[in-house]
């Protein structure tokens, strides 16, 4: 029972982690990239704590919250990114930005 | 001091060194140094002399009981009588191994017997007395510093050369010693007859090396050791073959003839007068020239039963010396230069001792080695003081009444000529009567009367020629120029201890007949070797014999007498060299020293260096400059090769090549950076899922 419980909290991370990469290639808009690696730790997050759980460990949990604090850093840091960027071009089309196009 | 006599020949060697490095600086030019290291030696010498005559004389205790075990165990009848009547002396024997070569352990170390005691005593007593002289005589040369430090290094090898355990330590020594030689011949090396004289005997002394190698080599084939008591002990028992030993014996008996000055490799010995007087006196009269013999001395063994000497009536060791005695004899009557003379004595005197070793008169031999030193030494010194006064060695042209203005130089030289010569009772008179007993009772059937009459008439000659030369010198009227003058005690004290010892040196070995017991034969008592590696179970000892010491002496006077008047009186058929045709045909001989110098230097030399020459010349142009030139011909085609199919090719295609794909792949690998953030992301979650593929599959 609780072996299909871990497997259900698996999956789930799996998913949300495929979406997330999804996003984060597929997607043009800069700001929904920065939304689909949110996703990404989220998906990370699930896993840390199922295996927290299965463990018997408060490591998991304590990692999960470590990683949702610097989820929320980089979201500021990656929004006002986003912000100077589209201030300078007028755009947050992640195709214009290839200035390091070698 | 037995065990530590191997101190005496490093304090010369150190002093080379010191003399080399620090002479220049010091007061007296580096000779203090040699003075104290050669004096301190000849003390050491002494103390070893004592220590040796109460070790023969009180045998250790330990050693003793080993010999009676020995002669217990092996209880054979007569050989326990044997060994009481030859009572052993334990050499006192140091070493240690120089280095092992397949198998064999080469050692260096040191044999300290009774001959070789008695000649660490001898080189030491001689050179002490030729540095003290020398300080004088070569004072204020330009290579004074140079010649204290080969004076050392000579008497170092010498000594080393004494005490040596090993064959092979021998032939160091031996060509060390011959080597100082060279260089102290050639001490004024800037007049060409100087060089050319050093040349001569460094080069006729090869010609007698090779026989030595030749020898020892032989001899350590079939003994299997380069050590001297077991070469001899082997060629004693048995155990080598007598053929094998017949063979060494003559190949050394060469080394023998150019070292000691033997016909007919005696060339170089008078033309070695070029060099210092002290020198000829310390290395060509007293020391160096009886190594040789000293040799012949240490590996008795091998040349008593190679030549069976004391079987035989004839053999080619005492030919030699037998030939030399009278060669030698006869050359110095028409030398005008006192050092040519006194160099032609020696020759002669040297064969009486390499005769007597021929006829196993060996403690003859050893003990006319003995008194020789002495008062040849000081004859040469003597010449070397006179030479100082009338800077010349001309006889006829520069000296005469030398008497009246040298008194010193002129009893010490009559009194070194009567011992020579072999005055009752001076040394010459004891050592040279000693041989002529040997060859008269010594050897098989007949005995060696050939030589024993040779000794005689060597004698009258010795007895002739010195007369001739103390007339010419110090008699009649002063023929050199400006006002000679007595030299200074440096010279004049060395002159008179070795004349001393001239006189006394003879009482040593007095004959039984003639003393107590006590005091008689003590030479033979202390320094002849006794033990398994010494000929002495059929050698025997010749006995005075008044008629011979007699007739001798006889012999000597009649030759001074016959000398006295023709050069003092007049009297004698003057001139007849002139007049008479076999006359002026034996002086033109003797002028021309036999012909050897032609013999060598017109017929072998001029015969043999122009083939080798042309030989040479040949080799050079087709062989040598056939493999130059093919040589640089090769390397140019290699060359070529080298650069236009390896450089060209194959190097710079390598680096073209290597080159041209670093670029295609940049094209490649261009394309991926494009500037695109997704691109980056999409390779980075690609690489990652394919990592965790390969995880999970294989992990």
């Amino acid at each position: 029972m609780e072996d299909l419980l871990v497997n259900q909290f698996l999956l789930l991370g799996a998913i949300l982690f495929c979406i997330g990469v999804y996003g984060v290639i597929a997607r043009k808009n800069t700001v929904l990239v920065l939304m689909s690696i949110e996703l990404i730790l989220n998906a990370v997050n699930i896993n840390l704590l199922t295996f927290g759980a299965l463990m018997g460990d408060v490591a998991g949990s304590v990692f999960a919250l470590f990683i949702i604090a610097v989820a929320a850093a980089e979201v500021g840091v990656g929004l006002a990114m986003v912000l100077i960027i589209y201030r300078n071009r007028s755009s947050v089309d992640l195709d214009d930005i290839d200035s390091m196009r070698g | 001091m037995l065990d530590y006599a191997w101190i005496i020949p490093l304090l010369p060697a150190a002093s080379f060194f010191l003399i080399l490095f620090f002479g220049k600086k010091m007061p007296r030019k580096g000779s203090e140094i040699g003075i104290a290291a050669v004096g301190i030696a000849f003390t050491l010498a002494l103390a070893t002399n004592v220590s040796w005559w109460d070790h023969v004389d009180n045998p250790p205790a330990g050693h003793e009981e080993v010999v009676e075990g020995e002669s217990a165990a092996v209880s054979a009848p007569g050989q326990e009588g044997e060994a009481e009547e030859h009572e052993t002396v334990e050499p006192v024997t140091q070493e240690v191994t120089w280095f092992e070569s397949g198998g064999v352990d080469i050692k260096v170390g040191m044999l300290l017997d009774g001959p070789a005691v008695m000649m660490l005593l001898v080189v030491t007593t001689v050179s002490l007395l030729v540095h003290i002289y020398s300080t004088d005589y070569v004072g204020g040369d330009r290579r004074y510093t140079h010649f204290f430090a080969f004076l050392s290094l000579f008497t170092a090898s010498m000594l080393g050369l004494v005490i040596a355990k090993s064959t092979l330590q021998l032939i160091v020594m031996w060509e060390l010693v011959g080597v100082c030689s060279f260089v102290l011949i050639g001490h004024w090396w800037e007049e060409k007859a100087n060089s050319d004289a050093a040349l001569k005997a460094f080069i006729t002394n090869r010609v007698g090396d090779v026989g030595l190698i030749i020898g020892v080599i032989l001899l350590f084939w079939t003994v299997g050791s380069f050590d001297i008591l077991e070469t001899n002990a082997a060629a004693l028992d048995g155990s080598v073959g007598h053929s094998t030993l017949l063979i060494a014996s003559c190949c050394l008996i060469a080394a023998v003839m150019s070292k000691s000055g033997q016909f007919i490799l005696h060339t170089w010995l008078p033309d070695a007068m070029a060099g210092p007087t002290p020198v000829s006196a310390l290395i060509h009269a007293a020391t160096m020239v009886v190594a040789g013999i000293y040799m012949v001395a240490r590996l008795y063994a091998v040349f008593f039963e190679g030549l069976s000497i004391g079987t035989s009536s004839f053999n080619l060791l005492a030919l030699v010396g037998g030939v030399t005695v009278l060669g030698g004899a006869g050359l110095a009557f028409v030398q005008n230069d006192i050092k040519k003379v006194l160099a032609y004595s020696t020759v002669s005197q040297l064969g009486y001792m390499v005769m007597a070793l021929g006829i196993g008169a060996w403690t003859a031999a050893l003990f006319h080695l003995f008194t020789h030193a002495f008062f040849k030494a000081c004859l040469f010194l003597g010449s070397g003081s006179v030479s100082h006064a009338v800077h010349s060695f001309d006889m006829k042209k520069d000296m005469g009444g030398l008497r009246k203005w040298m008194p010193q130089t002129y009893r010490t030289f009559v009194i070194a000529s009567a011992a020579l010569i072999g005055i009752f009772p001076l040394a010459g008179f004891w050592s040279k009567d000693e041989i002529l007993a040997g060859a008269n009772q010594l050897g098989g059937s007949g005995h060696y009367t050939v030589f024993m009459i040779i000794g005689i008439v060597g004698a009258f000659m010795t007895a002739a020629y010195m007369t001739r030369t103390i007339w010419y010198t110090f008699f009649g009227e002063f023929r050199g120029h400006g006002q000679p003058h007595e030299s200074g005690p440096r010279i004049v004290v060395p002159l008179w201890i070795l004349a001393a010892l001239g006189v006394t040196a003879g009482l040593v070995n007095l004959p039984s007949a003639l003393a107590p017991d006590s005091g008689a034969l003590r030479f033979e008592h202390y320094f002849e070797p006794k033990g398994n590696y010494f000929p002495a179970v059929n050698f025997s000892h010749p006995e005075f014999s008044l008629a011979i010491a007699v007739g001798s002496t006889i012999i000597g006077l009649a030759g001074i007498t016959l000398a006295y008047l023709w050069y003092f009186r007049g009297l004698g058929p003057h001139g007849i060299t002139e007049r008479n045709r076999a006359a002026r045909a034996g002086y033109t001989v003797l002028l021309n020293k036999y012909y050897f110098d032609h013999l060598y230097t017109d017929i072998i030399v001029a015969d043999v260096k122009g083939p080798i020459a042309r030989a040479t010349y040949w080799f050079d142009r087709n062989v040598l400059d056939g493999i130059v030139n093919g040589t640089g011909r090769f390397a140019t085609v290699l060359g070529r090769f080298t650069y236009e199919r390896i450089d060209q090719q194959v190097v710079d295609g390598a680096i073209n090549g290597s080159a041209a794909a670093a670029e295609g792949g940049g094209q490649i690998f261009r394309q991926l950076t494009s500037g695109k953030v997704q691109q980056y992301g999409a390779l980075l979650f690609g690489a990652a899922a394919l990592f965790a593929g390969v995880i999970i599959l294989f992990v």
